[in-house]
């Protein structure tokens, strides 16, 4: 648990929470949609570009090898941080929604009509779509894991969905919408029982948990640099190296071949397969001390901090008359996403932004549970570790400024 | 009745008034509550408002070689922005609609103060009233 000067301190390290909004300062509670950058980040990309920026894993000369190096090393980061075994099973890509189309794209290939796939009905829709596409290509059937008024996932009827017809199986770890925490060995091991493959997309867990990737027994798992203080434009696919050898390629192109002839090209060993043309570089390298920087802190700290913070938050909007949270999970973090009866999400959300305080307002990507509660979207504040309690009091008052202005 | 110029000038004047964006809001915000209510046959798809966050309709109607418009949307602050527009442009012929210059929102300085999606949901909502009196427009010649 972080304690309130550790706070003071983390936030000396975020340079952009000091701006002013509106004539106000920023209280930032976008995070579920990017988390903001550290000093030692931003260091990280100024000095590839300073001193070593080069084109990778090609050059005989000096610069491109210490980039490639750095570039290599990030990975190890990632490879070590996730629980993963052999750095090659992390794949660079530009985030959660490249690293869902190569598998998706990929299983075009090894799906056949009648087979089964099941979606939980609380994805993001770069979980939902690329299995859609996939299942046009294929013929394979799109099957739904319903959820409770809550927002948890009903495993009654996961167990039920569940067959020999049954590929795979596709969930978020946490809900960018909701912020429910879902059961990944539980869901995994059913899976793994009738023989399906599962991807878990870790966009909104990374930032929150310790993840253990071998322990989870996921066969593959995504996440984006972005929500993790580290930049747009990067991310990472896990698979395991079955399945990521199985998976035809998703793009062709340079650095992604063995051999190239005009007869026939063989493509190259992993993690290159998936990483045609030249790599984000500096992100992946940015990515790397982004993860480094969050485990200097201490992720099991973050998160028992996030969640506190969270609780804390609830309650106190919930004193709000009116007020309600989509999302009550027993197991929850970081994200609540709310409505004030009789108002518009849109009105408190550009009420709260006169107030220099960011949030999200609409479906979040997530238009499937806006239709399971029949609401048009809501306003999310999702909080992060370098939020304080002063700041979630701060956003209970300006809700209340709000819903008195529009009342 | 007044030039669509002069209400024009008449708004920015009041906009004028307030010290700052937050009493502006207000102000908006009472606009949108006493717009008055649309016909609910008028609510279709048809007269649905496309690129706006949340859902607005605005009707048009042709009385006495005027345009009439009435509107409403799930958002006060979004009613209360139509109700503006309505102000500029309802009860005018469709060729000064058609010819009016929009230029009094950037001088109240509203499209600054609005978010992203809502400044493009505001384009879209004088596009529509415009479309509409060019359609009643050729419909008459
Ligand atoms: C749960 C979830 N999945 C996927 C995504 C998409 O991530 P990206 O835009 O980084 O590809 C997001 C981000 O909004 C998310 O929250």
């Amino acid at each position: 648990m972080l304690k309130k000067e550790e706070v003071e301190n983390i936030r000396a390290d975020f340079p952009i929470l000091s701006e002013q909004v509106k004539g106000q300062p920023l209280l930032y509670l976008d995070n579920a949609a990017t988390s903001q950058t550290p000093t030692a980040v931003i260091d990280t990309i100024v000095d590839y570009y300073s001193r070593y920026n080069a084109n990778i894993h090609r050059g005989v000369h000096h610069l491109s090898q210490t980039a490639t190096d750095a570039f290599e090393e990030a990975r190890a980061t990632l490879q070590e941080h996730f629980g993963v075994d052999k750095p090659h099973q992390i794949i660079f890509t530009s985030g959660t929604t490249h690293s869902i189309n190569i598998v998706a794209s990929g299983m075009s290939a090894l799906l056949k009509s009648g087979d089964e796939i099941l979606v939980s009905a609380m994805e993001h829709h770069s979980n939902i779509v690329p299995w859609q596409m996939l299942c046009e290509k294929t013929g394979a059937v799109l099957k739904v894991i319903p959820m409770n008024e809550a927002g948890e996932l009903d495993l009654k009827a996961y167990s039920a969905l569940l067959n020999e017809r049954t590929k795979m199986v596709f969930f978020n770890h946490i809900s960018n919408a909701l912020g429910t925490v879902n059961p990944v060995a539980q869901m995994v091991e059913m899976a793994h029982r009738v023989g399906a493959a599962v991807l878990v997309d870790g966009a909104q867990a990374a930032p929150h948990l310790v993840v253990n990737l071998k322990e989870l027994g996921v066969d593959f798992y995504t996440a984006s640099a972005h929500k993790m203080c580290g930049p747009t434009g990067i991310g990472m696919l896990y698979g395991k190296e079955e399945w990521l050898l199985k998976l035809p390629p998703y793009q062709g192109g340079g650095e992604m071949i063995a051999e190239v002839t005009f007869d026939k090209t063989t493509y190259a060993d992993l993690p290159h397969k998936f990483e045609a043309g030249t790599p984000n570089v500096c992100g992946g390298i940015a990515f790397g001390a982004a993860v480094k920087y969050m485990n200097s802190i201490g992720l099991d700290k973050i998160g028992a901090y996030e969640e506190e913070l969270t609780r804390y938050a609830s309650e106190k909007l919930l004193e709000i008359p009116g007020l309600k949270i989509y999302g009550t999970a027993e197991n929850k973090t970081s994200v609540i996403s709310f409505n004030v009866e009789g108002l518009h999400p849109y009105d408190i959300g550009s009420l709260l932004d006169q107030m220099g305080i960011a949030v999200r307002t609409g479906h979040h990507c997530a238009q499937p549970i806006m239709d399971f509660y029949r609401i048009p979207g809501t306003v999310r504040a999702s909080f992060s570790f370098y939020n304080t309690y002063e700041e979630a009091d701060r956003l209970v008052a300006g809700v209340q400024r709000a819903v008195n202005m529009l009342q | 009745m007044k030039a669509i110029s002069d209400i024009q000038e008449e708004i920015i004047d009041e906009f004028m008034l307030f010290e700052d964006w937050m009493q502006r809001y207000e102000y908006i915000i009472d606009l949108g509550k006493s717009l008055p209510l649309i016909d609910e046959a008028h609510k279709t798809e048809n007269n649905l408002i496309k690129g706006c966050q949340s859902k607005v309709w605005v009707h048009a109607d042709m009385e006495e070689d005027k345009l009439h418009f009435t509107a409403d949307s799930e958002a006060i602050l979004t009613k209360g922005i139509i109700a503006i527009l309505i102000r500029v442009f309802s009860g005018q012929p469709p060729q000064a609609i058609v010819d009016a210059s929009t230029d009094f929102i950037d001088q109240i300085g509203l499209k600054e103060h609005l978010s992203a999606t809502r400044a493009n949901g505001l384009v879209s909502m004088i596009k529509q009233m415009k479309l509409y009196a060019v359609a009643f427009q050729s419909q008459r010649q």
